[in-house]
């Protein structure tokens, strides 16, 4: 830096080598800050960039940790057992295991675990065809004009508070469903032969507040992140292929089926599988939508829980449990879903590494 | 082709045009299924609250009998001023080493693959996950009971792995050129960092930080797990519970106190509010800046085999560059 200054023949460069005796002591310390600028970029650039997996594994150290004696006594009735009680707090403190818990506690996490299956599921199954859908729209058939503020109008979608997208799920979305859309789901269902995937669907509907509302809010929620995906892996699909296909007399279904679809088909699994790890996380409009219940939804209608959800509607509860039992079970709970959620995202890594580096089906090279 | 086509018959013709119309109709349905619910919900936040507003919402305190958010919104602007600060701090310095300091190994792989690898898997971390952690360790372990400061660095964690990306992402925008330029004029590393390729990255990182305290500011679960509730903002940055804007959506809705619905329409429709002035605040910036993106498409050094593990956004950030918000 204090070269600089001496390229301009007449500007008074500072002598290389020393500084200029008077000078303050502001001077020397911005002189000595600025020699070492580089090295203070390095460091501090490292240091942050560490810091990312520094919170990973002291989160997961921390459940792994907090979780343990849960592990222990919970064994694998935790997987599939269906009962969620947390015994006697008032009666006699049982050991097993050297751990201490309530008498009567039990902790099976089934109707949950299968609860975050059904809705991510159901978001899952809700969003992709929607979004694959208006990625199309949005990229073959607008001008730029109408498209971008289409575009802006989804990332709003992205950009509301979960909880504001809970409560009107809550207060009117929900209703609104089971008072015109679910009695309809429901009379088609009543029609089919009585048997496990159409019985699901019979009436009660409920009140709105349920499984398949939670379903469609958290469809709702990853409808962004998988359009946002799949909108861009079109851009990049080259254009001469579809022009090709054209040509030849297909129709715009047939160019897209064969043609623009094979072509970005593993990144849109990609971004699924994104859109999927933010659905089996999704905590606070599930509590609100979802009924908070700790039991399996005896059809699609009716209150169920998640993971994520009941992690934070059992805190209260597990908090009363003296012997410190219940929120162990609890970090055993979040324990799950992180390494569900570490899974699926490393699956989606991957996946959409993979497709990146490789070209498409047909006509790599246009 | 075409003759042959209709001489087999009718039928194939007929299915290929219904299958074509079909499919366009799918594509104008399914957008309009995504736009619908989303101005429902603007549209069902505004008439919930408009119907009682009182301004004075804005600097009344909250009280038992009702009262203003007075400090449930300023608390909301503090977690965004603390993750800012701290998330900010961070995530750019992180961006910075990612983009401009990783460096290509021999067999072509770049250094800090194991870092991005785990900056990715903490933005897709569900928050709730972070929540407990931060009040099994912060809270309980640490004994800072809840607060603003164990809150601040959960929503901190939260959102630094998408301020790193936005970071790299605008950082990689800048054109070789620049750099190439300042080091033939002799400039140290750190200087030209700091005078060349971060002035011309800034709108991008400015952007990022936005919509990063975009993320933050909506953000619930975790709050409660670390931050509780209080009607108003403690004079201790540890073991005070903290207000904030969420809380009240969640929680107030259902109380039994007429009055408390009301707060709770109120502060979903001030939270929607501060939402859409951040994002309209980042697409102006990135407007303003535009001509920085132009022609410089070419990417930053050496070649970069692995792409950034999720979709690369070439231009400007977005909220959905990160899908965890939960």
């Amino acid at each position: 830096m204090t070269s600089v200054g001496g390229v301009g023949g007449d500007v008074p460069a500072t002598p290389p080598g020393r500084s200029a005796p008077r000078d303050s002591l502001f001077r020397r310390v911005g002189d000595a800050l600025r020699a070492n600028e580089e090295k203070g970029w390095r460091w501090s650039a490292r240091v942050a960039v560490i810091l990312p997996l520094v919170a990973l594994v002291f989160a997961i150290t921390v459940l792994a940790l907090k979780a343990w004696p849960a592990i222990r006594v919970n064994g694998w009735y935790f997987l599939y057992g269906k009962n969620w009680t947390y015994g006697d707090s008032y009666g006699a403190t049982v050991y097993t295991h050297g751990v201490a818990h309530a008498s009567g506690a039990q902790f099976g996490a089934w109707p949950i675990i299968a609860g975050t299956l059904q809705s991510s599921f159901i978001a899952i199954v809700v969003a992709v065809p929607l979004s694959i859908g208006a990625a199309f729209a949005l990229t073959e058939r607008m001008p730029g004009w109408i498209s971008r503020p289409l575009g802006y109008a989804i990332e709003i979608l992205a950009g509301i508070p979960s909880v504001v997208i809970g409560l009107w799920g809550l207060l009117t979305f929900g209703p609104w469903l089971a008072k015109n859309i679910y009695p309809i789901v429901a009379s088609i269902a009543s029609g089919l032969p009585n048997v496990e995937p159409f019985s699901y669907f019979r009436q009660p509907v409920g009140s709105g507040e349920g499984l398949l509302t939670a379903g469609l809010v958290l469809g709702m929620m990853i409808i962004p992140i998988i359009t946002s995906t799949t909108r861009e892996l079109f851009v990049q699909v080259p254009t001469l292929p579809k022009e090709g296909g054209e040509a030849l007399g297909m129709t715009h279904w047939e160019v897209a089926n064969r043609i623009t679809l094979p072509w970005v088909r593993s990144g849109i699994i990609g971004g699924t599988v994104l859109g999927l790890g933010r659905a089996l996380g999704e905590t606070i409009a599930v509590v609100l939508v979802g009924g908070a219940s700790l039991r399996l939804a005896p059809n699609i209608y009716q209150p169920f829980g998640t993971i994520a959800a009941t992690i934070l509607t059992q805190l209260d509860g597990a908090q009363a449990d003296g012997t410190g039992f219940a929120v162990a079970t609890l970090a055993e709970l979040a324990l799950v879903l992180a390494v569900i959620s570490v899974v699926v995202n490393l699956a989606a890594r991957a996946i959409i590494s993979r497709t990146s580096r490789s070209g498409g089906p047909v006509g790599s090279g246009a | 082709m075409t003759t042959n086509t209709s001489l087999a018959g009718g039928a194939t013709t007929r299915r290929r045009r219904i299958s074509s119309g079909g499919f366009r109709v799918f594509t104008y349905a399914s957008l309009v299924l995504i736009i619908a619910p989303a101005v429902w919900i603007l549209l069902g936040v505004l008439f919930r609250a408009l119907g009682h507003w009182r301004w004075d919402v804005l600097w009344t305190p909250l009280t038992a009998a009702g009262g203003g958010l007075r400090d449930q919104i300023l608390g909301t602007l503090l977690l965004m001023a603390g993750v800012l600060i701290l998330a900010g701090t961070v995530g750019v310095l992180a961006g910075i080493h990612l983009s401009e300091m990783a460096k290509i190994k021999k067999n072509g792989k770049e250094s800090g693959g194991v870092l991005r690898t785990a900056s990715d898997i903490l933005s897709g971390f569900p928050s709730i996950v972070l929540g407990y952690v931060g009040y099994a360790a912060l809270v309980l372990y640490f004994h800072w009971g809840f607060s603003y400061l164990a809150a601040v660095i959960i929503l901190s964690v939260m959102v630094v792995p998408y301020i790193a990306k936005t970071t790299e992402n605008s950082l990689r925008q800048v054109p070789t050129g620049y750099r190439e330029g300042a080091e033939a004029l002799g400039m140290s590393m750190g200087y030209s960092l700091r005078k060349v390729v971060l002035k011309t990255a800034l709108p991008g990182i400015v952007t990022g930080l936005l919509l990063a305290l975009a993320i933050a500011g909506g953000e619930t679960a975790p709050l409660i797990y670390t931050a509780n509730f209080a009607n108003k903002i403690p004079h201790s940055v540890t073991h005070a519970s903290f207000p904030y804007l969420t809380y009240v959506v969640f929680s107030f809705y259902d109380s039994s106190q007429v009055s408390y619905h009301y707060l709770a329409y109120d502060a979903a429709l001030i939270l929607v509010v501060m939402v859409l002035l951040l994002l309209v605040a980042s697409r102006i910036l990135v407007s303003l800046t535009q001509r920085h993106a132009e022609g410089s498409r070419t990417r930053a050094r050496t070649p970069r085999a692995p792409k950034p593990p999720m979709p690369a956004e070439e231009e400007p950030p977005t909220l959905l560059d990160l899908p965890s918000r939960a």
